[in-house]
């Protein structure tokens, strides 16, 4: 397959320029230049992709309309159809979500001595987590420190993050490590054991740990492992769709949707934890995505309409480097460390319009001018746009980035004689529901951990940082869950009655009770023109 | 448009566009996949799925995320595959080695057919990693098995019987566990945490300017590659 014939001419610029632009000096943009920039071309300022929201805790506030849609819909049940008075489990601790975030509330409030009941809409471990390659970051080299991992997490988040939760998750991180170096992962060391540390995007130290290119998939092998050792119960293809209160309005439990039994299962529970992730596969703005399959949103969903608020939705993160070309790989990652390793980004004539070690917003925003105002992107066959990703710039690209280099081998596309053509594709989301620093929501008895709770990465996510965000707040929500749950009284009775108030709502607002929510599974098969 | 071609999923024919993936074969075929998707990059091993193609008499394997479709391909996606995994507790392992062949002695009626290397949609030496398995060299079945994510392919084809991912799991824990290093400095980075050696520098960023926090940010000392 390889490259349609019509690339010959671009190509052989990319070729030609190659020289001229290693030698080459690019400055980083100035704080004026670098805002300039990301407001007039970051997906996130386009007025027509956001919508302000029309009702809830968040009222007002401006979200990507895909969001607003499935936060402002129906539930997929009727709740005078549920009966809450016999629920189908008990138990003390509810968490939602089978990633690294779920994994590590589960191991840690068992270890504390709860009971504990996990869901999941997929495997246990199908989640972002697993798709992390590059590491997670932790200040415990002696030549770093968490103050400094502090200053360039609230610098690399342009001062937006609340910086209680940017403590706390710079001061967990050494513990996380040592936590998972004792659950038996493998990390990679130097030759002196030391641990191995890689140099990352708007970091000031080397501190990101790594397995090899594939960190996230050894981590959540491990956990995924020692939960089962434990004897965790988990139901797979069982996602929350709503959530359950108690007399005063606290988070007592959750409504599951069995997908494959198209059944019900109310679960009633002290606390609840959060943890389903991200939006990638609403596909905002008609984005591709990086994001797992079941990435749509639903522990949002279920949360705002429960009463719990978010923070920073209207900031989602787009990874520069998504796969456009062969379209079988769209909108999968290509590395950073990629252009950490030398590769330029390059236009349709072979010239660079950018230093590649600006922060992912900044790149993302350079290569969508780069196609739209500039006119100097790369067209597909089937009208999609990207610029290249020079890696025959990179020295020794079998050895340092195999992966990457099968996976369009396949293809009949050498990454190391022709370069990619990539484009923006969405990667994570920033914001998420407000937590404190213990993982409490503004909902009693619902904590969140991971892609969900936001606030932590601010409205520019850092490498390597939510991989650690993940285990610290996964860990600190069952510790806090355990605690309250001392001194939880039995509810007197499970109400869904949040759901009734929201759907009056909604009829108020002329919303179709066809339009429902969560979204739980995109679709991807054909639509009738 | 490309060209459409003829395959076969769970038997039935479908017409599909040439060059796509299995997943995305199917999902054009109308399908909205519950079981058999899950990180549709490669990575998860939610997909496996097992194939043959007209006028060749061998099975052939591959993630359907990652696996184009050929004309007259007769695919079907595993859903699910029963496996065994002994439960241990890492932390009370006395001789890791023992412990690993105390726990799955099957390994030893390995037939040596190879049909789980053969199978492997990763490429990985599975026989080999059983017979390192044998011998209790972890380090050596650990680096072989990293890269397996578990898709269960060489469960459903070993004659033994045999687990092998789960096998190889055990192997990478242990090998971790006990033969990694701990580098000290993190022990020590965690206490001076615990003592609140950083409290007093941090909490006074927490209510500061973000003029002043700029600056810090601007003036940072960044290590060299």
């Amino acid at each position: 397959m390889g490259y349609p014939s019509h690339y010959d001419q671009t190509l052989n610029m990319v070729k030609e320029t190659r020289a001229f632009r290693n030698t080459q000096e690019i400055a980083r943009l100035n704080d004026a230049e670098r805002t300039e920039l990301i407001s007039n071309f970051h997906p996130d300022y386009r007025p027509e992709g956001m919508a302000a929201l029309r009702l809830g805790s968040n009222k007002g506030d401006r979200v990507p309309v895909e969001l607003a849609k499935a936060l402002e819909s129906y539930s997929i049940f009727n709740p005078e159809d549920l009966n809450l008075s016999a629920p189908g489990y008990t138990t003390d601790i509810l968490i939602v979500g089978g990633g690294g975030a779920g994994c590590s509330a589960a191991l840690t409030a068992h270890a504390g001595g709860a009971e504990v009941l996990m869901v999941t809409k997929l495997r246990l471990g199908d989640a972002n987590t697993l798709m992390a390659e590059g590491g997670m970051c932790s200040p415990v080299r002696p030549e770093d420190n968490p103050y400094m991992h502090f200053i360039d997490t609230i610098g690399g988040g342009h001062y937006t993050n609340v910086p209680e939760l940017v403590k706390a998750l710079v001061m967990d991180g050494p513990e996380i490590a040592a936590w998972l170096m004792e659950l038996g992962v493998m990390f990679d060391y130097e030759s002196d054991g030391s641990l191995k540390v890689n140099h990352c995007g708007g970091h000031s130290r080397k501190r990101m740990l790594s397995c090899k290119d594939l960190t996230g998939l050894e981590i959540m092998r491990v956990l995924r492992d020692e939960l089962r050792d434990r004897q965790i119960p988990c139901l797979e293809f069982s996602p929350v769709v709503d959530l359950v209160l108690d007399q005063n309005g606290a988070c007592r439990g959750a409504v599951l949707y069995n997908m494959e039994t198209s059944s019900f299962i109310v679960v009633q529970a002290k606390a609840v934890i959060m943890a389903s992730g991200g939006i990638g596969r609403l596909h905002i703005q008609g984005f591709p995505t990086t994001n797992h399959y079941g990435a749509t949103a639903d522990g949002l969903v279920v949360a705002y309409r429960a009463g719990a608020k978010m923070l920073h939705m209207d900031s989602i993160q787009y990874h520069p480097t998504g796969t456009v070309w062969p379209e079988q790989l769209l909108g999968q990652l290509i590395t950073e460390v990629m252009r950490g390793h030398g590769a330029h980004l390059v236009n349709v004539s072979g010239e660079r319009f950018i230093n590649e070690l600006e922060c992912r917003d900044t790149c993302a925003s350079a290569c969508i001018r780069e196609c739209s105002e500039r006119g100097n992107g790369v067209f597909t066959p089937t009208g999609s746009e990207g610029v290249w990703l020079d890696t025959p710039l990179i020295a020794d690209i079998k050895n340092h980035f195999v992966g990457i280099y099968q996976r369009f081998k396949k293809y009949d596309i050498d990454i190391q004689n022709e370069p990619i053509l990539v484009y923006p594709t969405q990667h994570y989301q920033n914001g998420g529901l407000l937590i404190t620093p213990q993982a409490e929501t503004s909902l009693p008895g619902l904590y969140a951990a991971g892609e969900v709770a936001g606030g932590i990465q601010g409205k520019n996510r850092l490498a390597g940082n939510s991989l650690l965000d993940i285990f610290v707040y996964g860990r600190r929500a069952a510790r806090r869950a355990l605690e309250a749950n001392g001194e939880t009284a039995a509810p007197e009775y499970l109400t869904v009655e949040h759901l009734g108030k929201w759907h009056a709502q909604l009829s108020e607002l002329g919303v179709s009770e066809e339009r429902q929510s969560p979204v739980l599974l995109p679709d991807y098969t054909p639509k009738p023109d | 448009m490309a060209e459409l071609i003829p395959i076969y999923y769970s038997g039935k024919q479908y017409l599909v566009p040439e060059g796509v993936t299995i997943m995305g074969a199917v999902e054009y075929s109308g399908y909205r996949l519950v079981r058999g998707c899950g990180c549709r990059g490669g990575f998860c091993g939610a997909c496996a799925s097992v194939y043959r193609v007209p006028g060749d008499h061998q099975i052939k394997v591959g993630l359907a995320c990652q696996t184009r479709v050929e004309k007259g391909m007769d695919i079907a996606i595993l859903p699910y595959y029963p496996a065994q995994k002994v439960l241990y507790d890492i932390k009370l392992v006395k001789d890791p080695k023992q412990e690993l062949q105390k726990m799955y002695p099957e390994m030893y009626r390995c037939l040596g057919c190879s049909a789980c290397t053969k199978i492997c949609p990763q490429d990985l030496p599975v026989m080999d990693i059983i017979a390192e398995a044998q011998r209790g060299n972890l380090a050596a079945v650990a680096e072989l098995s990293f890269d397996c994510v578990m898709c269960g392919l060489c469960a459903s084809r070993c004659l033994a019987q045999m687990v092998p991912y789960n096998i190889a799991m055990a192997a990478r824990r242990l090998y971790a566990y006990f033969m990694l290093p701990r580098p000290d400095y993190v022990g020590t980075r965690i206490r001076e945490v615990e003592q609140g050696v950083y409290d007093q520098q941090i909490d006074a960023l927490l209510e500061e300017e973000q003029e002043k926090l700029q600056k810090l940010y601007a003036e940072r000392d960044i290590e060299g590659i």
